[in-house]
């Protein structure tokens, strides 16, 4: 079923959801999640280990199915799409995964080449080294090129892992914990990548995070997840000036500790 | 009476569990199939992973083929010598090789080396979500990695069991040729005799049939790995276990369905 995108004042909404629920098993993860974002805009959703933020993004994808609710990307339902369709919505939402997932077995280049050369198999060879030059001259990893992943660095890895999302020249990115393990001046690089990102290829992002700096450098709006429902959303002022005491201990954690 | 119960719920649930898994196994195969001809095909990753299961496999199926036909002679000649009939030592050993070890051991060999291989490489793709990562790429795995390597081990099993019977042949000479200096012709000559085509054919079917069962297996336990690095290890192991398991019981099927047909 596909929905007209909305406008909403001059910026078009992207992803909508709406009393979004799923489980495992009994484990009820998320309890009627409803969630709007608008072109180029940068989501931050904020919340504890385990509260279902990187569900949210899975099932954004389509790489889980939701239980039930309307979770609709770019005006299509994705839950709703057949393989084809989801493959085709796909090529335009890149996705950061948490460990970064690249290829083991394939260098920085054939990392980045493989999600090209697959829907673009019209491009000459000289093209194709053109385009991963340019998207890792984007991240600054140019010297890696022609290294395998183990010889990389968490925060290089995290790169390559926004390099091979970005040569699709995606209209949405999702990061899954962009900063999660990298030292503090790494996931400072890691933030600006995210708001240069933005910048260079006009992406709308939903960034999944547990990490106040980032939700606060790298958010238009935040929302805060909390036993698998939103109980605060808005620009990192608002959400954070709210009286509630679950916020304030998230607030107080994560800065003072 | 509240032991009962929860015996007989755990056997239930197991019954359930093996129903689930046998039904995920037939949608695995059948996807297979789907996806097999429909293109774009992935020449190249097919070629590579020939190439992984083939000639990687070459040292160790060589040593095993060889010694299979050398030690099978040395053990036969006694018993055949007993009643004088020494000379059947070609005739028994080609139509053990060709008709049974040769597509046995070649599967068996396999079974262990590339079918744990399989497993724990695809295993360790799901874990660390290298899986995922292509599927939000919008590239299907499936089609990647599991149909590129059902095709490569269905192809390279009946290639390599050739050349185990070729090898566990020449070993089966050596030994004949030093206690009785036979020639080679002569040698090859009465291994042939009798030898038919439905004994040549019959292996590389079962050889078609055993590739595949590697293949699918690996594929389907390292796909389906859970539970980060133990869930590898679990996955490879069973890759090993089960397809084994369903070679010994195909070996059955296809030898009733043969022997009826001679």
């Amino acid at each position: 079923m596909e929905e007209p995108q909305k406008n909403t004042g001059d910026k078009e909404l992207v992803i909508s959801i709406r009393d979004l629920h799923k489980s495992f098993g009994g484990n009820q993860v998320l309890k009627g999640i409803d969630l709007d974002v608008f072109q180029k805009e940068n989501m931050v959703v904020l919340g504890r280990s385990g509260s279902g933020k990187s569900v949210l993004i899975k099932i954004v994808c389509g790489l889980l199915k939701p239980d039930s609710g309307v979770v609709n990307v770019l005006g299509k339902e994705v839950d709703q799409l057949n393989d084809r369709d989801l493959r085709e919505l796909r090529l335009k939402v890149g996705f950061s995964f948490q460990s970064s997932a690249l290829y083991d077995s394939m260098t920085v280049r054939e990392n980045l080449a493989f999600p090209l050369v697959r829907h673009s198999r019209h491009l000459t060879k000289k093209q194709v080294t053109t385009e991963i030059e340019s998207v890792l001259n984007d991240v600054g990893l140019m010297q890696t090129i022609d290294q395998m992943p183990s010889d990389l660095s968490g925060g290089q890895r995290k790169r390559i892992g926004i390099a091979r999302t970005l040569i699709l020249r995606p209209q949405i990115m999702l990061y899954d914990e962009p900063t999660s393990g990298l030292d503090p001046i790494t996931s400072i690089e890691i933030n600006n990548l995210i708001n240069l990102v933005r910048v260079k290829f006009n992406t709308t992002s939903i960034i999944i995070t547990h990490d106040l700096t980032c939700a606060k450098s790298t958010g238009d709006k935040v929302a805060m997840l909390f036993d698998g429902k939103f109980i605060q959303q808005g620009t990192f002022k608002e959400v954070f000036s709210s009286d509630d005491e679950r916020i304030r201990n998230f607030y107080n954690y994560n800065f003072i500790g | 009476m509240y032991f009962k119960k929860s015996r007989d719920r755990i056997f239930s649930k197991k019954i359930d569990q093996f129903f689930i898994d046998l039904n995920d196994g037939l949608q695995f195969v059948l996807r297979f199939f789907r996806e097999v001809f429909k293109p774009p095909f992935e020449f190249k990753e097919i070629l590579r992973q020939c190439y992984e299961v083939g000639y990687r496999s070459l040292f160790l199926i060589t040593l095993t083929g060889f010694i299979t036909g050398l030690v099978f002679t040395k053990q036969s000649r006694p018993s055949l010598s007993a009643f004088g009939a020494s000379s059947w030592l070609p005739s028994l050993v080609s139509i053990a090789i060709i008709r049974a070890l040769a597509p046995l051991v070649t599967a068996l060999i396999a079974a262990g080396k590339v079918g744990s291989n399989i497993g724990a490489e695809l295993g360790s793709m799901k874990v660390t979500e290298q899986i995922d990562a292509m599927e939000v790429s919008a590239v299907n795995p499936f089609k990647f990695l599991v149909v590129s390597r059902v095709v490569a081990t269905t192809l390279m099993v009946p290639m390599l069991m050739c050349y185990t019977g070729c090898v566990g042949m020449l070993g089966s000479f050596l030994n004949v040729h030093q206690n009785e200096q036979t020639s080679f012709i002569s040698f090859f000559q009465a291994a042939f005799s009798s030898i038919s085509f439905l004994d040549i054919f019959s292996s590389l079917i079962k050889s078609v049939v055993y590739g595949f069962t590697i293949g699918i297996v690996g594929c389907y336990k390292g796909f389906h790995a859970s539970h980060g690095t133990e869930g590898v290890g679990k996955a490879a192991n069973a890759s090993v276990v089960l397809s084994m398991f369903l070679i010994f019981v195909e070996e059955i099927l296809i030898v009733q369905i043969t022997n009826s047909l001679r």
